[in-house]
């Protein structure tokens, strides 16, 4: 079976993020890139789902610029078999970035087009629902458990309050969330494999897919800090203003 | 007119405090707009629920009927409630960003081809949105273009709305579905039992983190000062990561967001990812042996201290306070 993998560059989470003070954007001087750690368990997914059933294409997907090869080339190098950026110099809204990836899902006709269930960078958490609905798919959110048995994939989901188990026919969308896998590291012979496997290059506009921007962000502005308060010495200490100064219990 | 239509999430008809915070975004926004507020009930027990939820101050309430709506499932769900937003003409759909509403709101987008912003915390007078991004590290303000959109709303954002003095009409509405394409099946929930209280709802809220080393130590050191205290348990993503606790209790950019009365964070670093889910909380207890750890500059009252001495310690201090 054919997996579709969309992967979103983003900041690594260990960076402190700043908001640059024209309200423009954040500041990526001294950023490191990496993939959206919700992506990578969705690669690591894709790869076990191949691993097990013995054959099948792991094909990952972005939609962005040209640095945005270096996160590719790392998925190769966990273990896909090959890569496809769409090249877009202007940041998309999600609506359009799903329109894209469906476009490129209806050509390739994957079973499964597997996604992290948000980016850390902008927490939407829209487009694999957007994408799902755009080819008229069924779709898992939150997925902590995949099982396939031929056309038929039941998902167990990451609900409030519990558990939720789903049944539905492929082709479906999956989203990734935290419990699904651990994702593996690229080896170095994956590192080394990663170099030679296809990573073809597209232009966003010979798609032919509707891109105005409807979502505009008009300004970031950094959020009020929180002040530190006190340091207390003891737990009776902290229980007594807790009580008599907090009145909170 | 800028009618607003609340998605209403109900359990078997009753109704969480995230669903009235939704509730309330939506009669604040269609003040805004010189709108209504209509609010839109679907699912097994939706006739009792409807009836709830027309005390609290919105025009109407609206039931889509079809048994194929019994259980949440998003391909049906976003059916119905498309064809309702397109046959009311409503300029806003919205619904609290819980895990239903997550999972709902951006397909109903897709398929209104109306854009979407998650987890608002503001609305502006000029219908601009305001979201955080980056773990709560930015605040955008977000303009969304279009004749309808979609938006979801932060659970912690808005006061719960209020019972009013009238109750709103309630209209049946039979759901528009195309059964050739509906595929989704839903197979069972296993629900988490607890008495303790919502993760959202709760007043006070214990957390653990990695400290506590353990999933027996969660049972054995914490659990006691979470009932002592009447509390909801929460846990940060290391300890879900490393399966101490389900993924339910994770409080953080990618769990849930909460802001209670207060937040005992107990053996939790403090990373910038957990902070984004608890700094709005109103007082910030933290117990760490690290003093250089980032949640003592969030919290108001810091413990530098061994936790597996110090919550023992806990429990009977606040035993004494309760006699």
């Amino acid at each position: 079976m054919k997996i579709l993998v969309p992967v979103k560059r983003v900041p690594d989470p260990a960076t402190t993020i700043r908001v640059l003070a024209d309200g423009s954007g954040i500041a990526t001087d001294n950023v490191k890139w990496v993939i959206n750690p919700f992506d990578e368990i969705a690669i690591e997914e894709a790869l076990r789902i191949k691993e097990k059933q013995g054959e099948g294409e792991v094909i990952l997907i972005s939609v962005g610029q040209q640095t945005w090869q270096e996160q590719l080339r790392t998925g190769l190098a966990m273990g896909a078999d090959r890569a496809i950026l769409v090249r877009s110099d202007t940041p998309l809204d999600t609506l359009a970035i799903a329109r894209v990836i469906a476009k490129i899902a209806s050509d390739e006709k994957p079973g499964i087009v597997m996604i992290g269930k948000q980016a850390i960078d902008d927490d939407s958490n829209q487009v694999g629902q957007m994408i799902a609905e755009i080819l008229g798919w069924p779709q898992a959110t939150f997925a902590s458990k995949i099982e396939i048995a031929g056309e038929k994939c039941t998902v167990v989901r990451e609900a409030d309050g519990g558990l939720e188990t789903i049944a539905f026919p492929l082709p479906a969308v999956i989203t990734a969330d935290l419990r699904l896998n651990e994702p593996r590291y690229a080896s170095l012979p994956g590192i080394m494999k990663a170099r030679k496997k296809p990573l073809a290059d597209i232009a966003v506009a010979s798609l032919g897919v509707d891109l105005t921007p409807k979502l505009k962000i008009k300004t970031l502005n950094a959020p009020a800090k929180r002040q530190a308060g006190r340091k207390v010495a003891s737990v009776d200490e902290l229980v007594e203003l807790l009580h008599t100064e907090a009145k909170v219990i | 007119m800028g009618d607003v239509l609340v998605f209403a999430e109900h359990q078997g008809g009753h109704f969480p405090k995230t669903t009235l915070i939704a509730v309330n975004a939506g009669l604040e926004l269609a003040r805004k707009r010189s709108g209504k507020c209509i609010a839109v009930i679907m699912g097994a027990g939706a006739d009792g629920a409807a009836a709830e939820i027309a005390k609290y101050g919105v025009s109407k309430v609206i039931v889509l009927e079809d048994s194929r709506l019994e259980h949440h499932l998003a391909d049906a769900a976003a059916q119905a409630l498309a064809a309702l937003a397109k046959s009311t003409g409503a300029e806003t759909v919205m619904a609290t960003a819980t895990a239903m509403g997550k999972d709902l709101m951006p397909r109903l987008a897709a398929r209104l081809n109306a854009p979407m912003a998650s987890e608002i915390i503001a609305i502006n007078d000029d219908g601009t949105f305001v979201r955080p991004m980056y773990a709560g590290n930015a605040l955008a303000t977000i303009e969304l273009d279009g004749p309808v959109r979609v938006v979801t709303v932060r659970g912690t954002a808005f006061d719960a709305a209020k019972p009013a003095d009238d109750a709103a009409p309630i209209e049946k509405v039979a759901a528009v579905l195309d059964a050739a394409t509906l595929k989704m099946e839903f197979v069972s929930f296993n629900e988490i039992k607890s008495d303790r209280p919502q993760l959202t709802e709760a007043r006070i809220v214990v957390s653990g983190g990695r400290g506590l080393k353990s999933g027996e130590n969660f049972k054995v050191v914490l659990e006691p000062l979470v009932d002592e205290m009447g509390a909801a348990m929460g846990a940060s993503r290391a300890a879900v990561d490393a399966g101490f606790v389900p993924n339910d209790l994770q409080v953080g950019q990618t769990g849930k967001v909460v802001a209670p009365e207060l937040y005992v964070a107990v053996g939790i670093s403090g990373a910038i990812q957990h902070l984004a889910g608890m700094k709005d909380s109103k007082t910030i207890v933290a117990i760490n042996k690290d003093e250089e750890a980032p949640i003592f500059s969030v919290a108001d009252y810091g413990l530098v201290a061994d936790l597996f001495k110090a919550v023992p310690e806990m429990v009977e201090a606040m035993k004494k306070i309760k006699h």
